[in-house]
């Protein structure tokens, strides 16, 4: 699914080459439930970015789906994520002027350009998996930020990707909800078999995943298969 | 395209002040520029129907030299039985010429028996001068409607200044080409108002008169004036008789000169100055549209990087988020273009309701007539728009070029 080989990125930072990952290599199944962890500075976002076709790198292979996207323009890069990748913010990033079912619907029109009734049936289908149905015709300043979260997941969702990257999706919540969205996410995972990779420090996150990769200074130290 | 229509009019009424200010500022543009041009076109066409309809025709035919010394009348420079033959077999297979008028100009001493005093004459066949000059009978106070031989239309300011009236017998003396005097009692048929513009302040007698007084024999005419089908048709209809100058005189010149309306009258350097100012106002528009729909999309793209980086992040492709800002801005546009006309509209009609009267030179009591006319609302509307559409270009392109990364890092 995803095969990272000997990844470097570098940084410019004035004068300097400041180099965040090296000689980066992971490969990740279908259907996988992994986080990487580390401290701050770790580069765990930068994965992340690459990764999910957001950033791109300096060197190295990157193949998802058989598709080498290290050397995508950015208009290729747009298309590839709007086909094949999923994406949780930790602040949700829902789109203000849209309903609930518009936001998830977003995707569907301006990215896939799907007929209706087709739109329509995944995404009560997603609503109803979230929880959110009742809600679909609320905006996301009526709603708590557990729902918001909820809705990202079946906006995340509703394009069937391969792989979501999450970043962390827990910090914004409070404990409980934040454990509700993992079992929904695990849910999810189980159900469409769908991959999941988080960036987190958050410890309920962490004690979900089937794999943890701990990042130091851009390199993995340690690479545990937990379950 | 009808979810971007959803999504970028969403986004407008997200800040629904700042769309309605600039929304306002393009409307009072708007309105400054149609009701100006309402305004100033019902000068410019009371003015212009005026001194064609009343005084000058739309195009007038001399013998070359006629015009260049027109202050002077001269009465060696006319058209004779001989040429008039020649020209009026253009004029009769014209297919833009209305009708056309033969004059004779001069000038003479008038005379109220007491007093004596300078005046110009047009002497013109009435019928066929009323018809090509079809408002002049407006400008005569006290007229019967009728010029018969023996009568004669002063101008009012010498009317006044005579202290003569209309049913009042007075006395034209003039002299011929040869330079003899000669004297005839004429009775006043009605006193003319003066226009602006060359002849504007002339009397009239009829034609036959004149010729007694200036012992004519025969065909002669200082000059024919001609009323077009349609004003609008002076440049096809000045193209169809420019074959008549290809007839030469004695010095292998042109034997005759031909004149529009605005080559003779100095009201169309107003006319023109009008225009001139009227494009003034469209390019001070232009500015108002293109820097507040320029502002305000800038200020869009800097409020809404998050956003962006969201949307892009999702897999919009560039393109998409082009058109998403760019219908913004059309929008924004539009609002304040449709807002304007109709504002327009409703002022100017107030305006014309209002019956407002100017004065312009020494007329007084001109009432104003704005009438805005649907294809100046459509051109300024077409500016507003493409220039709503010009200024979200940049701003538009900004935003398709925004990092996702770096975008979704931005609070």
């Amino acid at each position: 699914m995803i095969d990272v080989k000997n990844l470097k990125k570098i940084y410019k930072v004035g004068e300097l080459d400041l180099t965040v990952i090296d000689d980066f290599s992971l490969t990740i199944g279908k259907g996988e439930f992994i986080s990487l962890i580390g401290p701050s500075g770790s580069g765990k976002s930068t994965v992340l970015n690459m990764l999910g076709c957001l950033d791109t790198p300096t060197s190295g292979s990157l193949i998802i789906n058989d598709q080498d996207i290290s050397s995508l323009n950015k208009t290729q890069q747009a298309n590839f994520r709007g086909e094949h990748i999923g994406f949780i913010f930790q602040s949700f990033n829902l789109i203000p002027v849209l309903t609930v079912y518009e936001n998830i619907e977003y995707p569907l029109i301006m990215i896939q350009n799907l007929p209706e009734d087709e739109r329509k049936k995944r995404i009560e289908k997603l609503l109803h998996e979230v929880g959110m149905y009742e809600q679909k015709d609320k905006t996301p300043d009526k709603i708590s930020g557990g729902q918001m979260q909820r809705v990202a997941i079946a906006r995340a969702l509703v394009t069937n990707p391969k792989i979501v990257f999450a970043d962390e999706p827990t910090a914004n919540l409070d404990s409980a909800t934040a454990h509700k969205i993992i079992e929904l996410m695990k849910k999810i995972q189980k159900e469409h078999n769908t991959t999941f990779v988080f960036a987190t420090h958050d410890e309920k996150i962490v004690a979900h995943v089937d794999r943890l990769i701990t990042l130091v200074d851009g390199k993995i130290v340690e690479d545990k298969r937990i379950r | 395209m009808k979810n971007i229509f959803k999504i970028a009019y969403r986004n407008l009424l997200r800040n629904h002040r700042r769309t309605l200010l600039t929304a306002s500022l393009i409307t009072l543009g708007v309105v400054f520029v149609l009701v100006y041009t309402a305004l100033s076109g019902s000068f410019k066409n009371y003015m212009i129907g005026q001194i064609t309809d009343s005084s000058m025709g739309h195009i007038q035919i001399h013998k070359k030299g006629f015009v260049a010394s027109v202050e002077n009348l001269p009465l060696d420079k006319n058209l004779n039985g001989q040429s008039l033959e020649y020209i009026e077999k253009f004029l009769n297979n014209s297919k833009y010429i209305e009708n056309y008028s033969y004059r004779i100009k001069f000038g003479g001493m008038f005379s109220n028996f007491t007093s004596t005093t300078n005046i110009r004459l047009n002497a013109i066949n009435p019928d066929k001068e009323f018809i090509t000059l079809p408002t002049l009978k407006d400008r005569v106070n006290n007229f019967s409607g009728k010029l018969e031989k023996g009568e004669i239309i002063v101008p009012d300011i010498i009317s006044k200044g005579m202290e003569v009236k209309t049913g009042d017998t007075v006395v034209l003396v003039a002299n011929n080409k040869t330079g003899s005097v000669n004297g005839i009692n004429l009775k006043i048929a009605g006193e003319v108002e003066r226009i602006s513009g060359p002849g504007g302040r002339d009397g009239y007698i009829h034609i036959e008169d004149a010729k007694k007084v200036l012992r004519i024999k025969g065909v002669e005419v200082s000059e024919i004036v001609i009323r077009l089908k349609d004003v609008n048709m002076l440049e096809d209809a000045m193209k169809e008789l420019n074959p008549i100058l290809s007839k030469l005189n004695k010095k292998d010149k042109p034997a005759f000169e031909i004149h529009t309306w605005k080559q003779l009258s100095p009201f169309f350097n107003i006319v023109k100055m009008l225009d001139v100012m009227n494009i003034s106002i469209q390019i001070i528009l232009i500015s108002i549209v293109l820097i507040s729909i320029l502002n305000v999309m800038i200020m869009s793209v800097y409020e809404r990087i998050k956003e962006i980086g969201t949307i892009a992040a999702m897999g919009t492709p560039p393109k998409t988020i082009v058109k998403l800002f760019l219908m913004e801005g059309l929008l924004l546009g539009i609002l304040g273009a449709v807002l304007g006309a109709i504002l327009s509209i409703l002022i100017v009609q107030g305006l014309d309701l209002m019956q407002i009267t100017y004065s312009f030179g020494r007329e007084s009591g001109l009432i104003l007539e704005p009438v805005l006319a649907l294809k100046d609302v459509f051109v300024v509307g077409v500016i507003v728009i493409i220039i709503s559409l010009i200024a979200s270009i940049s701003p538009a392109i900004k935003a398709s070029r925004l990092d996702p990364v770096e975008a979704l890092r931005t609070n």
